[in-house]
């Protein structure tokens, strides 16, 4: 199948690649970029591993064709992190509650939770856990990680 | 346990706190390494033809077209890799059981729906995909045993072999044993309860990268796994390679729980098709293909009987389980089934028990292991107590105190075939889970909310179980301890994290063990050509096995040290005591880290090679008990079903915990488990054994919008092991099912409602309300 030009920004670089058209925003980063960061979970949307930031806003990235985000501005969980590596806000509170065991499910939590206290800095308990139902974590039962979310919103 | 009397024992820093994972940093940057991360230079892609049907005759396979695709290598069927196989069988069994059928491609017929009956090998997953499609299988449907229940009636076979369905069965005291109890009982609680099939689902689907060089005869397996040494001695029996040539790497793996622990039929095949691909050969399974082949659990059903006295005292219990065992079951199903029969007396003092189980195929996934494989004594028991304390108009909590154990009535009987209980303390969680509940509190909160039309609940689930086995395979564990010239210090052990923070936890135990920073150590997991053997995590082993292992191997190192420094202290090795980070002279009171003429350091004592010593830790006990009560409240909208969990209590003890934080991780990741198996998670099969639950849509896992905030109540009674430390990777999927669903069921006594059929799902409980006349 014929591949067609892809450019856009991904965590601040552009990135000039190409791919079928049929290729996931997921595969590209991954495969293309080697940003394997991004994981896939179920590849329908339904689990949530695999969030991202397009233009700002998180985004299934299995459900996306990387040649739809040509132009776009993309961040992915390796562009959280302060170029010195020290990990954001919601990163660190992760870290100090227990909120990963595998890691797998992982950097869709810290992508999901960074857009959740972007647009909403001081949720409420029932905001987290109605903005944080679409990722599965299958290790830690939430716990860590809503006790994480909370730190983060209130040390932000 | 006179070893660690007499050796010197560092003061204890990083055991028991709460110290953050090493393994996160990287977690959290999306650096870590998963089995689909890796590249290799040409790198090939596999992929499945998987059967649409439940059974069915294979007449012909054509795979011209898939061929003829571009980027597609090879089309294997059964006859081009099953022939291949040398010895197929797990470690932990042996050769000798008598081990069910498992070929790696199905030949001739097919026994489920997903069944893999082609692997075809393209230059990428997207062209793979694509060929699968292009390969024409002649199939001629048969009718199929969509459900065990109808196995040893319905005239079909899954297997030829097996007359019945009947895969084989084990069985304890028989029922005449307990008879005369039943007989004289004053109250007798007699239910069937069945439990549907659910699974591990693990974020990371199963996955394998297998590289073969034939220059040098060597096979290199990147896997998702739990136990690289496993995977390498099943990996070099399969191919007859000798285990030399064979090197199996891990870093991270996303989640196991039961399902990565062996190799199963697509790891055979990717195995065995790396020898015949001129590169390196992934397979990436997909959701749909993980929901619908991978296995299944739980799926099980059990006619369970308790007799009682007339003051409530339990006389006698027995159970007779019947298990699903799907058409592959991995590893042999039917050897480890027996637990549930050796553990549904559970921690209550019962004089005589009874069991059987038997093990039936059917067209359906097969079986295979997951978190606390044997739960379903706690199901059955404990949803049985609540059901007598009903009918015989106690409350459920204070017919359990008339029988639990306590503490100091240990060591106790088990009358069903264990070896006694020992160390723990059932009785004391029961009444610490109670006491943070506030259970007399909520009884009256209850009363006054049915008064109001609103449907509360508490259920209470106390269980007992065996860690940390000290049966053979599992009993062994080694660890290597090396110091660098500049004094860091390295432990390496097999690893098999899924999870598990085995990273951060031998880090904890090698800094005490030597008496060093944590921040000084590195740890090297998952790599067979430098790791020892360890069989892996599974049966809620690691943290003691580990322990023993770093403890034996920081004994021999810090001898090894004694012998470098007597020479340059001027003292015998017996006169040097080795710890905190430095050699001195016993008693001469040194402050830490510091050289002296009567001190030295690791660095000092290291030299320009470094010194190493190794072990290889033996579990001794047969087992070490764990033990726990989950409490767990709920209201239920008796209009539509939902259930809403209030609050959710587990008073534990897995004795003195390396770090609480992971104890804490642990224990909520099975409790959710078991919070989704109780109430949501489903593998529905129809009546020709489709499955109707293969991906996230249909097959529910619990969110963040469904899991209580679980308060956890800590007791720590040593147990005869290292460190006095207990397992505690299973107990929370053991406990949590009964204890959600006594608590729902409590909720709906008042319309008499009674739950043996799991899940209580919104639909199950409107029906069940519905034939109360609600």
């Amino acid at each position: 199948m014929a591949e067609l030009p892809v450019r856009l920004t991904v965590n601040g670089e552009t990135v000039e690649k190409t791919a079928e058209p049929r290729m996931t925003l997921a595969d590209f980063l991954r495969e293309r970029c080697g940003l394997t960061g991004t994981h896939l979970g179920c590849e329908h949307g339904a689990c949530g591993a695999c969030t991202l930031l397009v233009e700002g806003a998180a985004v299934r990235s299995c459900l996306m064709f990387a040649v739809q985000a040509d132009g776009l501005d993309v961040t992915t969980v390796e562009g959280i992190a302060a170029p010195d590596g020290t990990l954001s806000p919601v990163q660190a509170a992760m870290r100090d509650c227990h909120g990963l065991q595998c890691g797998f499910c992982t950097p869709g939590f810290v992508m999901s939770i960074t857009a959740l206290l972007r647009d909403n800095p001081k949720p409420t308990d029932e905001e987290i856990r109605e903005g944080l139902s679409g990722n599965f974590c299958r290790c830690t039962g939430y716990q860590g990680i809503l006790a994480a979310v909370h730190q983060a919103a209130e040390t932000a | 346990m006179t070893e660690t009397a007499t050796a010197p024992t560092p003061p204890t820093r990083y055991t028991g706190s709460r110290v953050p994972r090493v393994e996160d940093g990287r977690l959290l940057t999306g650096h870590g390494t998963f089995v689909d991360d890796i590249q290799r230079p040409g790198m090939l892609h596999a992929c499945f033809v998987r059967s649409p049907f439940a059974r069915a005759l294979i007449n012909e396979i054509d795979a011209s077209a898939a061929l003829a695709l571009p980027g597609v290598h090879a089309v294997f069927t059964a006859a081009d890799l099953n022939p291949d196989v040398h010895e197929q069988w797990y470690s932990s069994y042996g050769p000798k059981v008598p081990d069910t059928p498992r070929p790696p491609l199905a030949s001739g017929e097919v026994r489920f729906v997903g069944d893999p009956v082609a692997l075809v090998v393209a230059e990428n997953r997207y062209i793979a995909e694509d060929a699968v499609e292009l390969v024409e299988v002649d199939y001629e449907p048969l009718t199929a045993v969509a459900d065990y229940r109808d196995a040893q009636t319905s005239g079909i076979l899954v297997h030829p072999k097996y007359p019945n369905n009947v895969a084989g069965g084990l069985a304890g005291p028989p029922p005449q044993v307990v008879e005369a109890a039943f007989a004289s009982a004053a109250h007798i609680a007699d239910e069937t309860f069945y439990q549907q099939a659910y699974a591990p689902v693990p974020m990371e689907t199963r996955g394998m990268v297998v590289e073969w060089s034939a220059d040098t005869d060597e096979l290199t397996i990147w896997a998702a796994t739990q136990t690289p040494h496993e995977v390498r001695a099943f990996g070099a029996r399969l191919l007859g390679l000798e285990p030399e040539r064979v090197r199996v790497l891990m870093r991270d793996t996303g989640g196991g729980f039961g399902q990565k622990v062996v190799p199963m039929r697509e790891d055979m095949c990717v195995m065995l098709a790396a020898r015949k691909v001129p590169a390196a050969l992934k397979w990436i399974e997909d959701r749909r293909e993980n929901l619908m082949a991978a296995g299944q659990a739980r799926h099980e059903h059990g006619h369970a009987r308790i007799a009682f006295a007339a003051d409530g005292t339990i006389l006698a219990a027995g159970i007779e389980h019947t298990q699903d065992i799907g058409a592959y079951p991995t590893p042999w199903p039917v050897g480890a089934a027996a637990a549930v029969g050796l553990l549904f007396p559970g921690p209550y003092k019962v004089p005589l028990a009874s069991w059987s189980t038997t093990s039936l195929f059917s067209n359906t996934a097969g079986r295979h292991a997951y978190r606390g494989p044997w739960q379903f004594e706690s199901v059955a028991r404990e949803l049985l107590l609540d059901i007598a304390a009903r009918d015989m108009g106690l409350d459920p909590v204070e017919l359990r105190r008339r029988n639990m154990i306590s503490r100091d009535e240990l060591p106790y009987p088990n009358p069903a075939g264990m070896p006694p209980y020992d160390h723990s303390s059932p009785l004391e969680t029961f009444e610490l889970a109670l006491k943070m509940l506030d259970y007399d509190a909520f009884r009256a909160e209850q009363a006054a909310a049915r008064a109001a039309g609103r449907y509360l609940g508490v259920g209470t689930s106390t269980y007992i179980e065996p860690t940390a086995t000290g049966q053979e395979y599992y009993a062994c564990e080694g660890a290597v301890l090396r110091v660098a010239p500049d004094g860091r210090m390295t432990v390496i052990v097999n690893g098999g994290s899924s999870g598990n923070s085995l990273e951060t936890t031998v880090i904890q135990l090698t800094a005490d063990a030597l008496g060093v920073p944590f921040d000084n150590v590195d740890t090297i997991q998952g790599d067979t050509a430098v790791t020892p053997f360890g069989s892996g995590t599974a049966g809620s082993r690691s943290g003691s096995a580990t322990a023993g292992a770093v403890g034996e191997a920081a004994a021999a190192l810090r001898a090894k040290l004694a012998e470098l420094a007597s020479p340059r202290l001027g003292v015998p090795p017996e006169d040097i005591e080795v710890a905190d980070g430095r050699a001195q002279v016993r008693g001469s009171g040194q402050s830490s880290g510091q050289s002296s003429g009567q001190s030295l350091t690791y660095a000092d004592l290291a030299g320009p090679d470094g010194v190493e010593a190794s072990a290889t830790y033996t579990a001794k006990a047969p087992m070490l008990w764990s033990n726990a009560t989950h409490v767990c409240t709920c209201e239920v909208d008796v209009v539509t079903g939902k259930v809403t969990l209030l609050r959710y209590i587990v008073g534990e003890d897995v004795g003195p915990m390396i770090n609480p934080n992971i104890v804490e991780g642990q224990i909520a990741g099975g409790t959710v488990q078991g919070i989704g198996g109780a109430l949501l998670e489903h593998m529905v099969y129809d009546e020709d054994g489709n499955p109707l639950a293969s991906t996230f849509v249909d097959y529910l896992l619990p969110t963040t919008t469904e899991v209580p905030h679980i308060e956890y109540g800590h007791m720590e009674t040593p147990a005869p092991g290292p460190g006095g430390h207990k397992g505690a990777g299973e107990g929370g999927a053991i406990g949590a099912p009964p204890a959600v669903i006594n608590a729902v069921a409590d909720a709906l006594s008042p319309f008499g409602v009674k739950i043996t059929n799991l899940p209580a799902s919104p639909a199950a409980l409107v029906a069940l309300l519905t034939e109360a006349g609600h």
